[in-house]
């Protein structure tokens, strides 16, 4: 059995020093070591998208990254995202359009939603099927899934709009 | 419930029924707090890991656990010595055993488990665990299979075959009515098995509790079954167990079986003294399967010159895998439940399930039912063409009316399928495209019909099937207690809109508890789609309930009499004088004083029904779904690949009592189907699952979906919980032959096999350039084809 080591992980902006043997993957370490269990493991291979977190402002599998590789990364999981009941814009839009139904692949979805529209704040529908293609969903046919992500890009373009210069938006 | 209580919901205006409410457990899953069975966690706890079986078929001589025994961190070790009972989800059929006893009957057979410290000591005992195998004859091919054989795989096989189960049926002539018959067209479909492949992996925890009872947390869509099944394996009675669903990440009926890994961590717990949890990876979800089964369908149908239908004459051959599972039901379904949504004067079915030593095969959404429909849907198709009669036309023809009773005695109530042919002809520009269509693109149609829940339990039993209890105390929030399984489909939101109608209170008055089954009142769980009709009606029940417990309260306090009152707005108020109206505190006060908390109880039992012959019961409910699917493809000629690019999904579920839920659940069916028809197939080397990972068994990803257009049909059943009928399983039938039929409509190509795969459309469009006939649509030359 090989041994463990320290590695200092960044996460939703605090610190945690987490015991990983060489080959533990970002998943475990987030989830065994860091308590963090809204992080999913689908399949362990990088096909289902489940285990989706955001590593310095872009998507990861983290069953694909190994904990020792995502040392002084930024790192964000699901639960960095809503302010106490507050849900975060797509949070709340994969709620309201039903874009959950068992629920499994939400985070995944979700993160790799929120790193979207932080790039591209208004994809059309085809841009959005190639960036949540790398996540599976068995429940809802993606359908509502897609109506979630045009819901929360209106949503957090409105909110960043100064209101008398509609067409103004930050990128990222 | 009696039956009467529901028809005067198709007077009311409805003020949460019929509207798009968020999951209630959705903020749970949005935000990641949601506990799935991965994410149980005790003290104490210890990690499991089990030694499977790598052969097909094999006596155990011998398991030598000693030296796993001795390696670091491991507090445990079970075999088939710890538990000698056998299980199943039918009592019928009780062929499982919690870890193996004699002999192993797939690859993935689970022969021990181990307790250790950690997953990888537990990984690490099990492998060193010997086990001396004498093999046995391997029997892989369902035919074969069904012969007399050296060594059946279980030894209650009468006939010294694998055969598990026999159903042969015929009701009226249907030598006689075939005789007759204008056309009668013929044909046999094979088809793979596939499987659930739901998100989550299948994740259980075993709990010791200080008292000496056993606790389950696990991600079950049937936690009686498990419940009954663990007093059984455990030999403890039921009330020393307590079953805990957890939350559960996608179920589709693989998660409808008891399960040896669940008997398996108990054992392990209860000799352990700790907890101990159970996690499988990917391939172990292939392995445990319970998918649906592959098998061959022969199908005649005869029809008159007119096209209506004179005679049924079916054959089914389903490949069972190693256990029964549900496999008597399925066994039944894929002949029955292929009659309706048309009227059926002549029918004849026979059936067969054969165990083989693969991974086993059970109830898969559209359970039993996926398969026959397409077989008779493609068949009808081709009457059509040989009559020259429009594919919608000729289901129209023949489509079943509401308030009847089919050939075999399933007694129909509501039926929209004539509006379900209608609407998606009309909405997909059926006349537009139908035989107008160039060659590669081509449109479809495929009917559905499905049970709106079993009505007979599967075990037999006066209790009702659901009941829900409401309690309400000082604080005003209701708590609905139910044991219903909320996997995703939306049941627990079901209880709440039902108490939310009723009770005129906003949702978030409404707590749903359905994990415990210490708490919640019996329910027999998320199978057969029977959660929205049995729970929905319980709910509704209990709540009414205690409406006339406010109303008497109002009464109390108003001097206005009780039968007047209505609930809305949180408010209760007298409908002769708006003046006369308290709100729902002030009246729950007044029924609180004195009697302290309400309780109240709703249930649902389905009515007696059905003829009395053997096998009557598969198939009856209370209610059925119908479904009209068209679907367009597009042909790729050059590489044979076959694209679904648009569904008009007419899917009749009584009431819509969440249309966002009924959306999802239609959406999630096309999904489902498309991956069955196009794509998805669980492929073996000999016994041994050969493609157990989402890279070598594709599920369709975002950009393979085509639009769907959700056509939502309401005929209101007057049984139904405000109407309400099924809209989980239903809508998975029609979509495989309508892009079945569309695939021949586009290049000519009648798809036999499933899935249809690039080569066999290549291998037919080589064909077609060999032979000189070219890309021209030869078989629309005939009107209205």
């Amino acid at each position: 059995m090989p041994n463990k080591s320290l590695v200092t992980l960044r996460v939703n902006g605090a610190t945690y020093e987490v015991a990983v043997r060489p080959h533990d993957t970002l998943a475990q370490a987030l989830r065994e070591g860091c308590g963090l269990t809204g992080t999913k493991v689908g399949c362990d291979l990088g096909t289902c998208g489940c285990c989706t977190v955001i590593a310095d402002g872009r998507p990861v599998l983290s069953c694909l990254t190994l904990a020792l590789e995502a040392e002084g990364k930024d790192l964000r999981t699901i639960e960095s995202l809503a302010r106490g009941a507050e849900l975060h814009p797509v949070q709340e839009a994969f709620a309201t359009c039903g874009g959950s139904q068992c629920g499994y692949c939400t985070p995944g979805f979700v993160m790799t939603t929120v790193s979207l529209l932080e790039h591209e704040p208004s994809p059309s529908r085809e841009r959005i099927k190639d960036a949540i293609s790398g996540n599976l969903c068995r429940c809802t046919g993606y359908v509502k899934i897609i109506d979630a992500v045009e819901r929360a890009a209106g949503r957090l373009r409105a909110a960043r709009a100064p209101a008398d210069h509609p067409s103004l938006q930050p990128q990222g | 419930m009696t039956p009467e209580t529901g028809a005067a919901d198709a007077k009311e205006e409805f003020k949460v029924v019929g509207s798009r409410q968020p999951l209630v457990d959705s903020w749970k899953k949005v935000t990641g707090a949601a506990v799935y069975g991965d994410d149980v966690r005790f003290p104490n706890m210890l990690a499991c890991r089990v030694l499977r079986s790598t052969l097909p078929h094999a006596k155990i001589v011998r398991i030598d656990t000693s030296r796993a025994a001795a390696m670091p961190g491991v507090r445990g070790i079970v075999t088939g010595a710890d538990a000698k009972a056998r299980f199943g989800v039918l009592p019928i059929s009780q062929d499982e055993e919690a870890l193996c006893i004699e002999k192993v009957r797939y690859v993935g057979d689970i022969v021990a488990a181990v307790a250790a410290d950690d997953e990888a000591a537990a990984a690490a005992a099990a492998a060193a665990i010997e086990v001396v195998y004498e093999r046995l004859p391997e029997y892989t091919d369902m035919k074969k299979s069904a012969e007399r054989v050296a060594a059946p795989i279980h030894e209650w096989t009468s006939d010294g075959s694998n055969v598990q189960k026999r159903v042969d049926q015929h009701f009226g002539d249907v030598p006689g009515a075939l005789a007759s018959a204008a056309v009668a067209p013929k044909a046999t479909f094979r088809f793979m098995g596939v499987g659930h492949q739901f998100t989550e992996p299948h994740a259980v925890v075993g709990v010791p509790e200080p008292d000496g009872r056993i606790s389950l947390y696990t991600p079950t869509q049937v936690p009686h079954y498990v419940h009954k099944a663990l007093a059984k394996v455990l030999e403890m009675p039921m009330h020393r167990i307590r079953v805990f669903r957890t939350a559960v990440g996608g179920g589709f009926g693989g998660k409808s079986d008891p399960f040896p890994h669940e008997m398996a961590v108990c054992l392990l717990a209860r000799k352990v003294g700790r907890p101990v949890k159970l996690v499988f990876d990917r391939e172990e979800v292939f392995l445990t399967n319970r998918g649906r089964h592959p098998g061959e369908i022969s199908a005649q149908i005869g029809f008159d010159a007119h096209g209506k239908i004179l005679a049924y004459d079916l054959d089914a051959w389903i490949d069972g895998g190693a256990y029964a599972s549900f496999g008597v039901v399925t066994t039944y379904y894929n002949g029955t439940l292929s009659q309706g949504p048309y009227r059926i004067p002549n029918f004849r079915y026979s059936g067969r399930r054969v165990y083989t030593n693969k991974a086993p095969c059970g109830a898969m959404r559209g359970h039993g039912a996926v398969n026959c429909r397409y077989a008779v849907e493609s068949v009808i198709d081709m009457a059509c063409e040989e009559l020259k009669i429009d594919p919608i036309e000729l289901r129209l023809l023949n489509a079943l009316p509401a308030h009847t009773k089919t050939l075999n005695g399933y007694r129909i109530t509501s039926n929209g399928i004539v509006e379900c042919l209608t609407r998606a002809r009309d909405e997909s520009g059926w006349a537009a495209k139908k035989g107008k269509l160039p060659f590669g693109k081509g449109i479809g149609v495929g009917c559905g019909f499905f049970i709106s829940g079993s009505a007979l339990p599967i075990h037999k039993s006066r209790t009702p099937q659901s009941t829900v209890h409401l309690k309400i105390d000082v604080d005003g929030g209701i708590t609905a207690h139910s044991m219903g399984a909320e996997i995703g489909q939306g049941s627990d939101t079901v209880i709440a809109i039902a108490v939310a109608e009723i009770l005129g209170v906003p949702m978030d008055f409404i707590r749903v508890r359905s994990e415990d089954s210490d708490t919640a009142p019996l329910d027999l769980g998320a199978y057969s789609s029977r959660g929205c009709f049995m729970i929905g009606n319980a709910a509704r029940e209990a709540a009414i309930v205690v409406r006339e417990k406010l109303a008497r309260a109002a009464e109390r306090v108003t001097g206005h009499p009780a039968g007047d009152f209505e609930f809305a707005d949180a408010r209760v108020t007298a409908r002769s004088d708006r003046k006369v109206s308290l709100s729902y505190f002030e009246a729950l006060t007044e029924a609180l004083a004195d009697h302290g908390a309400i309780a109240a109880s709703g249930w649902y039992q389905a009515p007696r029904m059905g003829s009395d012959y053997k096998g009557a019961g598969a198939g009856l409910a209370p209610a059925y779904s119908m479904s009209a699917f068209v679907a367009e493809v597009d042909v790729d000629l050059e590489t044979g690949i076959v694209r679904c690019t648009g569904v008009w999904a007419a899917h009749d579920c009584g009431r819509a009592i969440n249309r966002l839920s009924v959306e999802g659940q239609i959406e999630g069916c096309v999904h489902m189907g498309l991956g069955q028809v196009l794509g998805e197939e669980m492929r073996y080397s000999g016994g041994r699952v050969s493609n157990p990972s989402f890279l070598d068994y594709k599920i369709l990803g975002p950009k393979e979906m085509p639009d769907v257009r959700v056509l939502v049909v309401e005929s209101n059943d007057k049984e139904g919980p405000f109407g309400a009928k099924e809209s989980g399983e239903g809508p998975l039938l029609p979509i495989l032959p309508a892009v079945g039929n569309a695939l021949y409509n586009a290049i000519g190509m009648r798809a036999t096999s499933l899935p249809v795969t690039p080569d066999q459309v290549f291998a037919h469009l080589s064909k077609l350039r060999k032979s000189g006939a070219g890309f021209r649509k030869t078989w629309e030359t005939g009107q209205g084809c």
